[in-house]
Protein backbone atom coordinates (compact mmCIF):
# COMPACT_ATOMS: atom_id res chain seq x y z
CA UNK A 1 0.00 0.00 0.00
CA UNK A 2 1.18 3.50 -1.29
CA UNK A 3 0.39 5.70 1.87
CA UNK A 4 0.66 9.45 1.68
CA UNK A 5 0.86 11.36 5.38
CA UNK A 6 0.18 15.08 5.82
CA UNK A 7 2.07 16.43 8.90
CA UNK A 8 2.37 20.06 10.15
CA UNK A 9 4.88 21.78 12.37
CA UNK A 10 2.92 23.44 14.86
CA UNK A 11 3.57 25.28 18.48
CA UNK A 12 3.17 22.72 21.26
CA UNK A 13 0.68 23.27 23.81
CA UNK A 14 2.26 21.34 26.41
CA UNK A 15 5.98 23.33 26.33
CA UNK A 16 4.73 26.85 25.91
CA UNK A 17 2.96 29.66 27.54
CA UNK A 18 1.53 31.66 24.83
CA UNK A 19 1.71 35.43 24.85
CA UNK A 20 0.68 38.25 22.41
CA UNK A 21 3.14 40.45 20.73
CA UNK A 22 3.88 43.95 21.68
CA UNK A 23 1.39 45.04 19.14
CA UNK A 24 -1.16 42.87 20.28
CA UNK A 25 -1.60 41.10 17.31
CA UNK A 26 0.20 38.12 16.60
CA UNK A 27 1.81 35.69 19.15
CA UNK A 28 5.22 36.34 20.44
CA UNK A 29 6.67 33.45 18.40
CA UNK A 30 10.27 34.31 19.70
CA UNK A 31 10.62 31.50 22.50
CA UNK A 32 8.31 29.45 21.08
CA UNK A 33 8.93 25.37 21.05
CA UNK A 34 7.54 23.66 18.32
CA UNK A 35 7.06 20.11 17.78
CA UNK A 36 4.97 17.74 15.37
CA UNK A 37 0.77 18.31 15.95
CA UNK A 38 0.36 15.62 18.26
CA UNK A 39 -2.27 13.98 16.06
CA UNK A 40 0.01 13.59 13.23
CA UNK A 41 2.41 10.90 15.04
CA UNK A 42 -0.72 9.05 15.21
CA UNK A 43 -1.48 9.06 11.83
CA UNK A 44 2.57 8.15 10.77
CA UNK A 45 2.61 5.55 13.28
CA UNK A 46 -0.34 4.09 11.66
CA UNK A 47 0.72 4.14 7.86
CA UNK A 48 4.40 2.63 9.57
CA UNK A 49 2.02 -0.35 11.08
CA UNK A 50 0.20 -0.67 8.08
CA UNK A 51 3.26 -1.47 5.92
CA UNK A 52 4.94 -3.36 8.05
CA UNK A 53 1.80 -5.90 7.93
CA UNK A 54 0.65 -5.73 4.30
CA UNK A 55 4.15 -3.82 2.14
CA UNK A 56 4.58 -0.78 0.64
CA UNK A 57 5.58 2.82 1.08
CA UNK A 58 5.15 5.61 3.79
CA UNK A 59 5.86 9.11 2.49
CA UNK A 60 5.49 12.48 5.01
CA UNK A 61 4.74 15.59 2.86
CA UNK A 62 4.06 18.90 5.09
CA UNK A 63 3.34 22.84 3.52
CA UNK A 64 5.67 24.88 5.41
CA UNK A 65 8.77 27.24 5.76
CA UNK A 66 12.24 25.36 5.78
CA UNK A 67 12.09 25.00 9.56
CA UNK A 68 9.52 22.19 8.81
CA UNK A 69 12.12 20.02 8.06
CA UNK A 70 12.70 18.97 11.08
CA UNK A 71 9.93 17.36 11.53
CA UNK A 72 9.62 15.52 8.60
CA UNK A 73 13.00 13.87 9.23
CA UNK A 74 11.84 13.52 12.97
CA UNK A 75 8.69 11.17 11.15
CA UNK A 76 11.74 9.42 9.08
CA UNK A 77 12.96 8.64 12.33
CA UNK A 78 10.02 7.26 13.42
CA UNK A 79 10.20 5.15 9.96
CA UNK A 80 8.57 6.87 7.02
CA UNK A 81 10.26 6.17 3.99
CA UNK A 82 10.14 9.98 2.31
CA UNK A 83 9.64 13.19 2.93
CA UNK A 84 8.44 16.00 0.61
CA UNK A 85 8.40 19.73 1.87
CA UNK A 86 6.02 21.83 -0.08
CA UNK A 87 7.65 25.22 0.39
CA UNK A 88 7.45 28.74 -1.64
CA UNK A 89 6.88 32.20 -0.31
CA UNK A 90 3.32 32.11 -2.14
CA UNK A 91 2.19 29.33 0.18
CA UNK A 92 1.84 31.97 3.12
CA UNK A 93 -1.45 33.06 4.17
CA UNK A 94 -3.22 30.24 2.53
CA UNK A 95 -6.31 29.24 4.55
CA UNK A 96 -7.45 25.50 4.76
CA UNK A 97 -8.01 25.55 0.67
CA UNK A 98 -5.37 26.59 0.18
CA UNK A 99 -3.30 24.05 1.78
CA UNK A 100 -5.08 21.21 0.71
CA UNK A 101 -4.88 22.41 -3.18
CA UNK A 102 -1.13 22.67 -2.65
CA UNK A 103 -1.20 18.61 -1.23
CA UNK A 104 -3.51 17.74 -3.45
CA UNK A 105 -1.50 18.94 -6.15
CA UNK A 106 1.23 16.59 -4.70
CA UNK A 107 -0.70 13.57 -4.44
CA UNK A 108 -1.15 14.23 -8.08
CA UNK A 109 1.94 13.61 -8.73
CA UNK A 110 2.31 10.21 -6.93
CA UNK A 111 0.26 6.75 -6.82
CA UNK A 112 -1.01 6.85 -3.54
CA UNK A 113 -3.92 4.35 -2.38
CA UNK A 114 -4.25 5.62 1.00
CA UNK A 115 -3.69 9.46 2.41
CA UNK A 116 -3.66 10.19 5.68
CA UNK A 117 -3.35 13.48 8.26
CA UNK A 118 -3.74 14.30 11.77
CA UNK A 119 -8.17 14.62 12.76
CA UNK A 120 -6.60 18.34 13.65
CA UNK A 121 -3.65 20.55 14.14
CA UNK A 122 -3.28 23.86 16.29
CA UNK A 123 -5.94 26.04 14.52
CA UNK A 124 -8.50 23.34 15.55
CA UNK A 125 -10.33 23.50 11.93
CA UNK A 126 -10.02 19.59 11.42
CA UNK A 127 -10.58 20.91 7.84
CA UNK A 128 -7.51 19.93 5.24
CA UNK A 129 -8.53 15.69 5.19
CA UNK A 130 -12.12 16.26 3.96
CA UNK A 131 -11.59 18.81 1.65
CA UNK A 132 -8.42 17.12 0.47
CA UNK A 133 -10.48 14.05 0.12
CA UNK A 134 -13.59 16.09 -1.68
CA UNK A 135 -10.86 18.08 -4.13
CA UNK A 136 -8.97 13.99 -5.17
CA UNK A 137 -13.29 13.11 -5.46
CA UNK A 138 -12.61 9.75 -3.15
CA UNK A 139 -14.47 8.90 0.05
CA UNK A 140 -13.38 9.97 3.45
CA UNK A 141 -13.13 9.27 6.91
CA UNK A 142 -12.49 11.60 10.10
CA UNK A 143 -11.91 10.97 13.81
CA UNK A 144 -10.13 7.37 12.90
CA UNK A 145 -9.17 5.46 15.79
CA UNK A 146 -9.12 1.88 13.85
CA UNK A 147 -7.79 0.41 10.64
CA UNK A 148 -7.99 -2.71 9.13
CA UNK A 149 -7.18 -3.09 5.93
CA UNK A 150 -9.69 -6.01 3.84
CA UNK A 151 -7.87 -6.09 0.60
CA UNK A 152 -5.93 -4.38 -1.65
CA UNK A 153 -9.93 -2.48 -2.51
CA UNK A 154 -11.17 -1.71 0.66
CA UNK A 155 -10.77 -0.78 4.36
CA UNK A 156 -12.24 -1.88 7.63
CA UNK A 157 -12.17 1.96 9.47
CA UNK A 158 -13.38 2.51 13.23
CA UNK A 159 -14.36 6.56 13.72
CA UNK A 160 -14.76 7.36 17.29
CA UNK A 161 -18.01 9.32 17.66
CA UNK A 162 -19.37 11.25 20.95
CA UNK A 163 -19.46 9.06 23.88
CA UNK A 164 -16.30 7.61 23.00
CA UNK A 165 -18.57 5.10 20.59
CA UNK A 166 -17.03 3.77 17.40
CA UNK A 167 -18.74 3.74 14.07
CA UNK A 168 -17.79 1.24 11.84
CA UNK A 169 -17.85 1.47 8.33
CA UNK A 170 -16.39 -0.02 5.15
CA UNK A 171 -14.37 2.08 2.93
CA UNK A 172 -12.79 1.72 -0.78
CA UNK A 173 -9.45 2.47 -1.80
CA UNK A 174 -8.20 5.48 -2.58
CA UNK A 175 -9.29 7.52 0.57
CA UNK A 176 -8.11 10.06 2.94
CA UNK A 177 -8.79 8.89 6.23
CA UNK A 178 -7.95 11.65 9.23
CA UNK A 179 -6.35 10.00 12.50
CA UNK A 180 -7.69 10.67 16.03
CA UNK A 181 -5.39 10.35 19.21
CA UNK A 182 -5.14 6.94 20.69
CA UNK A 183 -5.40 4.64 17.86
CA UNK A 184 -2.23 3.27 18.19
CA UNK A 185 0.60 4.03 20.51
CA UNK A 186 3.69 6.17 18.62
CA UNK A 187 6.98 4.54 19.05
CA UNK A 188 9.84 7.27 20.61
CA UNK A 189 12.39 8.73 18.32
CA UNK A 190 15.29 9.60 20.31
CA UNK A 191 18.62 11.70 19.09
CA UNK A 192 19.84 8.57 17.53
CA UNK A 193 17.32 8.07 14.86
CA UNK A 194 17.10 11.50 14.03
CA UNK A 195 20.77 11.33 13.20
CA UNK A 196 20.41 8.14 10.87
CA UNK A 197 18.29 10.13 8.57
CA UNK A 198 19.95 13.14 8.83
CA UNK A 199 21.76 13.09 5.85
CA UNK A 200 18.81 11.62 3.52
CA UNK A 201 17.70 13.89 0.62
CA UNK A 202 14.32 15.76 1.09
CA UNK A 203 13.12 17.20 -2.02
CA UNK A 204 11.38 20.70 -1.96
CA UNK A 205 8.69 21.83 -3.86
CA UNK A 206 7.34 25.43 -4.84
CA UNK A 207 4.28 26.42 -6.49
CA UNK A 208 6.05 25.99 -10.17
CA UNK A 209 7.18 22.80 -9.20
CA UNK A 210 3.80 21.70 -8.75
CA UNK A 211 2.05 23.16 -11.48
CA UNK A 212 0.35 25.74 -9.07
CA UNK A 213 -1.27 29.40 -10.50
CA UNK A 214 0.25 31.52 -7.58
CA UNK A 215 -3.39 33.25 -7.14
CA UNK A 216 -4.85 30.34 -6.14
CA UNK A 217 -2.91 29.85 -2.72
CA UNK A 218 -1.52 31.75 -0.56
CA UNK A 219 -3.00 34.58 0.96
CA UNK A 220 -4.09 35.82 -2.93
CA UNK A 221 -6.72 32.76 -2.86
CA UNK A 222 -7.77 32.53 0.58
CA UNK A 223 -11.10 33.26 1.35
CA UNK A 224 -10.76 33.05 5.18
CA UNK A 225 -7.80 35.13 6.70
CA UNK A 226 -7.23 35.69 10.48
CA UNK A 227 -7.24 38.78 11.65
CA UNK A 228 -5.66 39.43 14.80
CA UNK A 229 -5.04 36.95 18.05
CA UNK A 230 -6.21 38.10 21.23
CA UNK A 231 -6.73 37.04 24.92
CA UNK A 232 -10.89 37.36 25.19
CA UNK A 233 -12.94 39.06 28.62
CA UNK A 234 -14.40 36.20 29.90
CA UNK A 235 -15.20 38.05 32.77
CA UNK A 236 -14.67 37.49 36.42
CA UNK A 237 -12.57 33.81 35.89
CA UNK A 238 -11.91 31.73 38.86
CA UNK A 239 -11.13 33.29 42.06
CA UNK A 240 -7.67 33.29 42.29
CA UNK A 241 -5.91 31.82 45.96
CA UNK A 242 -2.67 32.92 46.83
CA UNK A 243 -0.38 32.78 49.97
CA UNK A 244 2.13 30.10 50.79
CA UNK A 245 0.86 26.60 49.83
CA UNK A 246 -0.33 26.00 53.28
CA UNK A 247 -2.26 29.28 52.94
CA UNK A 248 -4.01 28.10 49.84
CA UNK A 249 -4.73 24.78 51.44
CA UNK A 250 -6.32 26.46 54.35
CA UNK A 251 -8.32 28.37 52.32
CA UNK A 252 -9.27 25.53 49.90
CA UNK A 253 -10.21 22.77 52.66
CA UNK A 254 -12.90 25.26 53.54
CA UNK A 255 -14.17 26.50 50.46
CA UNK A 256 -14.45 22.29 49.99
CA UNK A 257 -15.95 21.55 52.67
CA UNK A 258 -18.88 24.17 51.92
CA UNK A 259 -18.97 22.99 48.36
CA UNK A 260 -19.54 19.15 49.89
CA UNK A 261 -15.97 18.36 48.45
CA UNK A 262 -15.21 16.94 51.82
CA UNK B 1 -30.37 39.63 3.38
CA UNK B 2 -27.97 36.28 4.13
CA UNK B 3 -29.38 32.95 3.33
CA UNK B 4 -28.82 30.57 5.88
CA UNK B 5 -29.41 27.26 5.90
CA UNK B 6 -28.87 24.89 9.20
CA UNK B 7 -28.65 20.50 9.23
CA UNK B 8 -30.35 19.66 12.25
CA UNK B 9 -28.63 16.32 13.65
CA UNK B 10 -30.89 14.12 15.59
CA UNK B 11 -31.80 10.70 16.94
CA UNK B 12 -34.76 8.44 17.65
CA UNK B 13 -37.30 11.12 16.86
CA UNK B 14 -35.42 13.99 18.82
CA UNK B 15 -33.36 16.66 17.61
CA UNK B 16 -30.09 17.50 19.02
CA UNK B 17 -29.66 20.81 21.04
CA UNK B 18 -27.95 22.79 18.94
CA UNK B 19 -31.11 22.75 16.71
CA UNK B 20 -31.85 25.73 18.64
CA UNK B 21 -28.60 27.21 18.83
CA UNK B 22 -28.75 28.15 14.75
CA UNK B 23 -31.13 30.27 15.04
CA UNK B 24 -29.39 32.48 17.76
CA UNK B 25 -25.75 32.28 15.29
CA UNK B 26 -27.95 33.21 12.42
CA UNK B 27 -28.42 36.30 13.96
CA UNK B 28 -25.85 37.12 15.23
CA UNK B 29 -24.25 36.58 11.02
CA UNK B 30 -27.14 38.90 10.60
CA UNK B 31 -30.04 40.87 12.60
CA UNK B 32 -33.38 39.30 11.64
CA UNK B 33 -32.16 36.79 9.57
CA UNK B 34 -33.93 33.46 9.03
CA UNK B 35 -32.52 29.98 9.09
CA UNK B 36 -34.23 27.17 6.57
CA UNK B 37 -33.56 23.82 8.67
CA UNK B 38 -32.96 20.92 6.73
CA UNK B 39 -33.29 17.27 7.83
CA UNK B 40 -32.33 13.89 6.82
CA UNK B 41 -33.57 10.24 8.19
CA UNK B 42 -36.22 7.65 6.94
CA UNK B 43 -39.83 7.01 8.28
CA UNK B 44 -41.81 7.75 11.37
CA UNK B 45 -38.55 9.28 13.55
CA UNK B 46 -37.79 11.73 10.46
CA UNK B 47 -41.72 13.43 10.78
CA UNK B 48 -41.22 13.83 14.01
CA UNK B 49 -38.61 15.21 14.07
CA UNK B 50 -39.19 17.33 11.26
CA UNK B 51 -42.39 18.60 12.91
CA UNK B 52 -40.76 19.26 16.28
CA UNK B 53 -38.52 21.94 14.53
CA UNK B 54 -41.52 24.16 13.31
CA UNK B 55 -41.64 25.60 16.48
CA UNK B 56 -38.45 27.32 15.97
CA UNK B 57 -37.81 27.40 12.70
CA UNK B 58 -40.66 28.88 9.93
CA UNK B 59 -39.08 26.76 7.25
CA UNK B 60 -38.08 22.97 7.56
CA UNK B 61 -37.12 20.90 4.36
CA UNK B 62 -36.79 17.10 5.47
CA UNK B 63 -35.30 14.42 2.83
CA UNK B 64 -36.79 11.23 3.31
CA UNK B 65 -34.88 7.76 1.89
CA UNK B 66 -34.23 4.67 3.62
CA UNK B 67 -30.37 5.13 2.78
CA UNK B 68 -30.58 8.12 5.12
CA UNK B 69 -31.60 6.29 7.81
CA UNK B 70 -27.96 6.36 9.78
CA UNK B 71 -26.95 9.84 9.49
CA UNK B 72 -23.55 8.69 7.06
CA UNK B 73 -21.88 12.21 6.33
CA UNK B 74 -21.07 10.89 2.71
CA UNK B 75 -24.19 10.43 1.28
CA UNK B 76 -25.75 13.97 3.40
CA UNK B 77 -22.91 15.42 1.42
CA UNK B 78 -24.50 14.72 -1.79
CA UNK B 79 -27.50 15.35 -1.15
CA UNK B 80 -26.82 18.97 0.70
CA UNK B 81 -24.94 19.52 -3.06
CA UNK B 82 -28.66 19.11 -4.37
CA UNK B 83 -30.23 21.04 -2.06
CA UNK B 84 -28.46 23.88 -0.73
CA UNK B 85 -28.35 27.02 -3.14
CA UNK B 86 -24.89 28.61 -4.52
CA UNK B 87 -23.94 31.14 -2.41
CA UNK B 88 -25.77 30.27 0.65
CA UNK B 89 -24.55 30.36 4.33
CA UNK B 90 -24.59 26.76 5.33
CA UNK B 91 -24.15 25.58 9.34
CA UNK B 92 -23.48 22.57 11.19
CA UNK B 93 -22.22 21.54 14.43
CA UNK B 94 -18.86 20.84 15.42
CA UNK B 95 -19.63 17.64 16.63
CA UNK B 96 -17.99 14.54 14.95
CA UNK B 97 -20.77 14.30 12.57
CA UNK B 98 -19.93 18.09 11.42
CA UNK B 99 -16.48 17.50 11.22
CA UNK B 100 -16.87 14.23 8.97
CA UNK B 101 -19.48 16.44 6.64
CA UNK B 102 -18.77 20.20 6.43
CA UNK B 103 -14.73 20.86 5.32
CA UNK B 104 -15.63 18.43 1.87
CA UNK B 105 -18.58 20.60 2.09
CA UNK B 106 -17.20 23.40 0.94
CA UNK B 107 -15.10 22.08 -1.47
CA UNK B 108 -18.12 20.97 -3.66
CA UNK B 109 -20.35 23.96 -2.89
CA UNK B 110 -17.41 26.19 -3.98
CA UNK B 111 -17.99 27.98 -0.69
CA UNK B 112 -15.65 29.61 2.24
CA UNK B 113 -15.02 27.27 5.17
CA UNK B 114 -14.63 28.27 8.83
CA UNK B 115 -14.77 25.65 11.54
CA UNK B 116 -15.69 25.46 15.18
CA UNK B 117 -16.83 29.06 15.44
CA UNK B 118 -17.58 30.68 18.77
CA UNK B 119 -18.73 33.86 17.89
CA UNK B 120 -20.05 36.22 14.54
CA UNK B 121 -20.00 39.63 15.15
CA UNK B 122 -21.82 40.35 11.28
CA UNK B 123 -21.43 41.03 8.12
CA UNK B 124 -18.94 44.15 6.30
CA UNK B 125 -19.94 44.92 2.98
CA UNK B 126 -22.08 42.88 2.08
CA UNK B 127 -19.56 39.63 1.67
CA UNK B 128 -16.99 39.62 4.87
CA UNK B 129 -18.13 38.14 7.63
CA UNK B 130 -16.40 38.97 10.40
CA UNK B 131 -15.93 35.91 13.04
CA UNK B 132 -14.35 34.52 16.13
CA UNK B 133 -12.48 31.53 16.70
CA UNK B 134 -9.97 29.91 19.13
CA UNK B 135 -6.42 28.78 18.42
CA UNK B 136 -4.06 26.03 20.12
CA UNK B 137 -6.70 24.34 22.69
CA UNK B 138 -8.24 27.47 23.45
CA UNK B 139 -5.17 29.09 24.47
CA UNK B 140 -5.88 32.09 22.41
CA UNK B 141 -8.54 34.10 20.78
CA UNK B 142 -8.66 35.12 16.63
CA UNK B 143 -11.00 37.76 14.49
CA UNK B 144 -11.06 36.04 11.40
CA UNK B 145 -12.84 37.52 8.06
CA UNK B 146 -14.52 35.24 5.69
CA UNK B 147 -15.31 36.34 2.18
CA UNK B 148 -18.88 35.02 1.66
CA UNK B 149 -19.42 35.91 -1.78
CA UNK B 150 -19.71 32.64 -2.97
CA UNK B 151 -21.51 31.13 0.01
CA UNK B 152 -20.01 29.72 3.20
CA UNK B 153 -19.78 26.35 5.22
CA UNK B 154 -19.20 27.20 8.58
CA UNK B 155 -19.61 24.89 11.85
CA UNK B 156 -20.58 26.15 14.95
CA UNK B 157 -19.18 25.09 18.42
CA UNK B 158 -21.81 23.20 20.40
CA UNK B 159 -23.34 24.97 23.32
CA UNK B 160 -21.79 28.32 22.98
CA UNK B 161 -25.01 29.96 20.89
CA UNK B 162 -27.50 28.13 23.48
CA UNK B 163 -30.60 30.50 23.68
CA UNK B 164 -30.39 32.45 27.13
CA UNK B 165 -34.17 31.88 27.82
CA UNK B 166 -36.40 28.74 26.16
CA UNK B 167 -36.42 30.00 22.39
CA UNK B 168 -39.86 31.68 21.49
CA UNK B 169 -41.69 28.53 20.36
CA UNK B 170 -43.96 30.20 17.71
CA UNK B 171 -42.42 29.89 14.26
CA UNK B 172 -45.36 28.71 12.99
CA UNK B 173 -43.12 27.20 10.71
CA UNK B 174 -43.91 23.56 8.17
CA UNK B 175 -41.99 21.47 6.60
CA UNK B 176 -41.30 20.55 2.90
CA UNK B 177 -40.60 17.50 1.06
CA UNK B 178 -37.87 17.48 -0.83
CA UNK B 179 -37.28 13.85 -1.07
CA UNK B 180 -37.57 13.85 -4.60
CA UNK B 181 -34.17 16.04 -5.06
CA UNK B 182 -31.49 14.10 -3.21
CA UNK B 183 -30.05 12.69 -6.54
CA UNK B 184 -27.90 9.98 -6.56
CA UNK B 185 -27.11 8.35 -3.23
CA UNK B 186 -24.63 6.27 -4.15
CA UNK B 187 -21.00 6.34 -2.04
CA UNK B 188 -18.10 4.27 -1.47
CA UNK B 189 -18.20 4.50 2.34
CA UNK B 190 -21.05 2.01 3.97
CA UNK B 191 -21.89 2.25 7.39
CA UNK B 192 -21.79 -1.26 9.20
CA UNK B 193 -22.68 -1.05 12.92
CA UNK B 194 -21.75 1.10 16.09
CA UNK B 195 -19.73 -0.50 18.71
CA UNK B 196 -20.79 0.64 22.14
CA UNK B 197 -17.77 2.13 24.73
CA UNK B 198 -17.25 -0.65 27.30
CA UNK B 199 -17.87 0.07 30.83
CA UNK B 200 -14.70 -0.11 32.81
CA UNK B 201 -14.55 -0.58 36.38
CA UNK B 202 -15.44 2.24 38.14
CA UNK B 203 -18.40 4.20 37.26
CA UNK B 204 -17.04 7.78 37.15
CA UNK B 205 -20.29 9.20 36.53
CA UNK B 206 -21.91 8.18 39.89
CA UNK B 207 -19.56 10.21 42.00
CA UNK B 208 -20.50 13.76 43.52
CA UNK B 209 -16.57 14.32 43.75
CA UNK B 210 -14.07 13.71 41.19
CA UNK B 211 -10.21 14.06 40.65
CA UNK B 212 -9.27 14.66 37.43
CA UNK B 213 -6.10 14.73 36.25
CA UNK B 214 -4.70 15.65 33.16
CA UNK B 215 -1.32 15.95 31.04
CA UNK B 216 0.65 17.78 33.36
CA UNK B 217 0.30 14.35 35.87
CA UNK B 218 3.42 13.49 33.79
CA UNK B 219 3.97 10.38 33.64
CA UNK B 220 1.97 6.54 34.59
CA UNK B 221 3.68 6.48 37.80
CA UNK B 222 2.30 9.75 39.41
CA UNK B 223 -1.66 8.47 38.99
CA UNK B 224 -0.92 6.79 42.69
CA UNK B 225 -0.40 11.03 44.06
CA UNK B 226 -3.94 11.79 42.47
CA UNK B 227 -5.86 8.08 43.97
CA UNK B 228 -4.32 9.17 47.45
CA UNK B 229 -6.17 12.36 47.10
CA UNK B 230 -9.09 11.01 46.07
CA UNK B 231 -9.38 8.20 48.81
CA UNK B 232 -8.71 11.26 51.25
CA UNK B 233 -11.67 12.62 49.75
CA UNK B 234 -13.62 9.97 49.26
CA UNK B 235 -13.65 10.66 45.60
CA UNK B 236 -13.51 8.76 42.79
CA UNK B 237 -10.06 9.45 39.86
CA UNK B 238 -11.07 10.70 36.47
CA UNK B 239 -9.06 12.01 33.53
CA UNK B 240 -8.81 13.79 30.10
CA UNK B 241 -7.77 12.54 27.14
CA UNK B 242 -4.24 12.24 26.63
CA UNK B 243 -3.93 10.05 30.03
CA UNK B 244 -6.21 7.46 28.16
CA UNK B 245 -4.38 7.79 24.85
CA UNK B 246 -1.13 6.96 26.37
CA UNK B 247 -3.11 3.50 28.69
CA UNK B 248 -2.54 4.94 32.40
CA UNK B 249 -6.27 5.37 32.75
CA UNK B 250 -9.28 3.49 31.30
CA UNK B 251 -11.29 4.92 28.77
CA UNK B 252 -14.08 5.02 31.12
CA UNK B 253 -12.26 7.92 33.12
CA UNK B 254 -12.26 9.86 30.39
CA UNK B 255 -14.56 13.19 30.94
CA UNK B 256 -15.67 15.35 27.68
CA UNK B 257 -17.25 14.70 24.32
CA UNK B 258 -15.64 11.59 23.16
CA UNK B 259 -15.97 10.20 27.01
CA UNK B 260 -18.05 10.33 29.97
CA UNK B 261 -20.87 13.42 30.82
CA UNK B 262 -20.40 13.69 34.61
CA UNK B 263 -22.88 15.84 36.84
CA UNK B 264 -20.49 15.78 40.10
CA UNK B 265 -20.92 18.44 42.95
CA UNK B 266 -16.84 19.15 42.49
CA UNK B 267 -14.30 18.82 40.16
CA UNK B 268 -10.63 19.30 41.17
CA UNK B 269 -9.18 19.48 37.62
CA UNK B 270 -5.12 19.09 38.23
CA UNK B 271 -3.13 19.98 35.25
CA UNK B 272 -6.30 19.96 32.66
CA UNK B 273 -5.98 23.00 30.19
CA UNK B 274 -9.72 23.23 30.07
CA UNK B 275 -10.36 22.29 25.93
CA UNK B 276 -14.10 22.80 24.93
CA UNK B 277 -13.61 18.80 23.98
CA UNK B 278 -13.05 18.62 27.79
CA UNK B 279 -15.59 20.59 29.74
CA UNK B 280 -18.20 19.56 26.99
CA UNK B 281 -18.28 16.29 29.49
CA UNK B 282 -18.72 18.41 32.67
CA UNK B 283 -22.55 18.80 33.13
CA UNK B 284 -24.02 20.50 36.55
CA UNK B 285 -22.51 23.83 37.20
CA UNK B 286 -20.01 21.62 39.16
CA UNK B 287 -17.98 23.64 41.77
CA UNK B 288 -14.38 23.70 39.70
CA UNK B 289 -11.18 23.73 41.47
CA UNK B 290 -8.47 24.28 38.82
CA UNK B 291 -4.79 23.95 39.38
CA UNK B 292 -2.20 24.18 37.13
CA UNK B 293 1.05 25.47 36.88
CA UNK B 294 0.09 28.17 33.73
CA UNK B 295 -1.28 31.12 34.95
CA UNK B 296 -3.11 31.77 31.35
CA UNK B 297 -4.23 28.50 31.47
CA UNK B 298 -7.71 28.91 29.98
CA UNK B 299 -9.30 26.15 33.03
CA UNK B 300 -8.95 29.02 34.93
CA UNK B 301 -11.87 30.57 32.94
CA UNK B 302 -13.92 28.72 33.58
CA UNK B 303 -13.12 27.58 37.26
CA UNK B 304 -14.78 28.47 40.32
CA UNK B 305 -11.22 28.91 42.47
CA UNK B 306 -7.52 28.96 40.77
CA UNK B 307 -4.70 27.68 41.91
CA UNK B 308 -1.02 28.47 40.54
CA UNK B 309 0.74 25.79 41.62
CA UNK B 310 2.37 22.55 40.54
CA UNK B 311 0.29 19.41 40.94
CA UNK B 312 3.05 17.01 41.84
CA UNK B 313 3.89 18.80 44.82
CA UNK B 314 0.52 20.62 45.37
CA UNK B 315 -1.76 17.42 45.57
CA UNK B 316 0.54 15.29 48.19
CA UNK B 317 0.35 18.35 50.56
CA UNK B 318 -3.00 18.70 50.06
CA UNK B 319 -3.78 14.89 51.13
CA UNK B 320 -1.68 15.33 54.60
CA UNK B 321 -3.60 18.35 54.94
CA UNK B 322 -7.16 16.62 54.57
CA UNK B 323 -5.91 13.02 56.51
CA UNK B 324 -5.30 15.73 59.18
CA UNK B 325 -9.01 17.26 59.43
C1 LIG C 1 -12.91 15.07 18.32
C2 LIG C 1 -12.15 15.27 19.57
C3 LIG C 1 -12.66 14.80 20.76
C4 LIG C 1 -11.98 14.99 21.95
N1 LIG C 1 -12.54 14.52 23.10
C5 LIG C 1 -11.94 14.77 24.29
C6 LIG C 1 -12.54 14.33 25.52
O1 LIG C 1 -13.60 13.68 25.54
N2 LIG C 1 -11.91 14.64 26.67
C7 LIG C 1 -10.73 15.34 26.72
O2 LIG C 1 -10.22 15.58 27.80
N3 LIG C 1 -10.13 15.74 25.56
C8 LIG C 1 -10.71 15.46 24.36
N4 LIG C 1 -10.09 15.87 23.21
C9 LIG C 1 -8.72 16.42 23.28
C10 LIG C 1 -8.69 17.89 23.64
O3 LIG C 1 -8.78 18.66 22.45
C11 LIG C 1 -7.38 18.25 24.35
O4 LIG C 1 -6.30 17.87 23.54
C12 LIG C 1 -7.25 17.58 25.72
O5 LIG C 1 -8.43 17.78 26.48
C13 LIG C 1 -6.08 18.15 26.48
O6 LIG C 1 -5.92 17.46 27.70
P1 LIG C 1 -5.12 18.12 28.91
O7 LIG C 1 -5.82 19.36 29.34
O8 LIG C 1 -4.91 17.07 29.92
O9 LIG C 1 -3.70 18.42 28.27
P2 LIG C 1 -3.00 19.78 27.87
O10 LIG C 1 -3.88 20.61 27.02
O11 LIG C 1 -1.66 19.43 27.39
O12 LIG C 1 -2.90 20.54 29.26
C14 LIG C 1 -2.06 20.15 30.30
C15 LIG C 1 -2.11 21.25 31.34
O13 LIG C 1 -1.34 20.85 32.46
C16 LIG C 1 -0.58 21.93 32.93
N5 LIG C 1 0.56 21.34 33.62
C17 LIG C 1 1.60 20.67 33.12
N6 LIG C 1 2.40 20.20 34.07
C18 LIG C 1 1.85 20.59 35.24
C19 LIG C 1 2.20 20.43 36.63
N7 LIG C 1 3.30 19.73 37.00
N8 LIG C 1 1.41 20.99 37.56
C20 LIG C 1 0.31 21.71 37.21
N9 LIG C 1 -0.08 21.88 35.95
C21 LIG C 1 0.68 21.33 34.96
C22 LIG C 1 -0.24 22.73 31.70
O14 LIG C 1 0.01 24.09 32.03
C23 LIG C 1 -1.51 22.56 30.86
O15 LIG C 1 -2.44 23.60 31.11
C24 LIG C 1 -10.75 15.67 21.98
C25 LIG C 1 -10.21 16.14 20.78
C26 LIG C 1 -10.89 15.94 19.58
C27 LIG C 1 -10.31 16.46 18.32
Amino acid sequence: MEILVCVKRVPDTAENEFELNSEGNDLDRDDLVYSVNEWDNYAVEEAIQIVDRVGGSVTVATVGDEESEEILRREMAMGANNGVLLSDDAFEGSDGKGVAAILKSEIDSGNYDLIMTGAQADEGAAQVGGMLAAMLDVPYASLVNKIEVVDDKKLKVGREIEGGNQEMSEIELPCVLSIQTGINEPRYVGIRGIRKVAKLEIPVKGASDLGLDEGSVGNAGAKVKRVDYFVPDLGEGAEMLEGSTDEIIEQLIEKLKAKGGL
Amino acid sequence: MAEIYAYIPHSSGVADDTALEFPVAAGKIEPGASVTAIVTGSGADLDKVAESLTSAYKEVIKIDNEALAYPNAEIIRKVLCNIVPKGAIFLAANDTFGMDLAPGLSIKLDAAFAADVVDFEGIDGGSTLKLVRQELGGAVSTHVTCDISSGAVITIRPGVFAPAEEAEKAAGGSVTDKSGEAGDLSVKRRFLEIVEAEAGDVDITKSDVLVSVGRGIEGEENIEIAEELAEAMNAVVSCSRPIVDAKWLEKSRQVGTSGQTVKPKVYMAMGISGSFQHLGGLKGNPFIVAVNKNPKAPIFQVADVGIVEDILEFMPELTEKIKEL
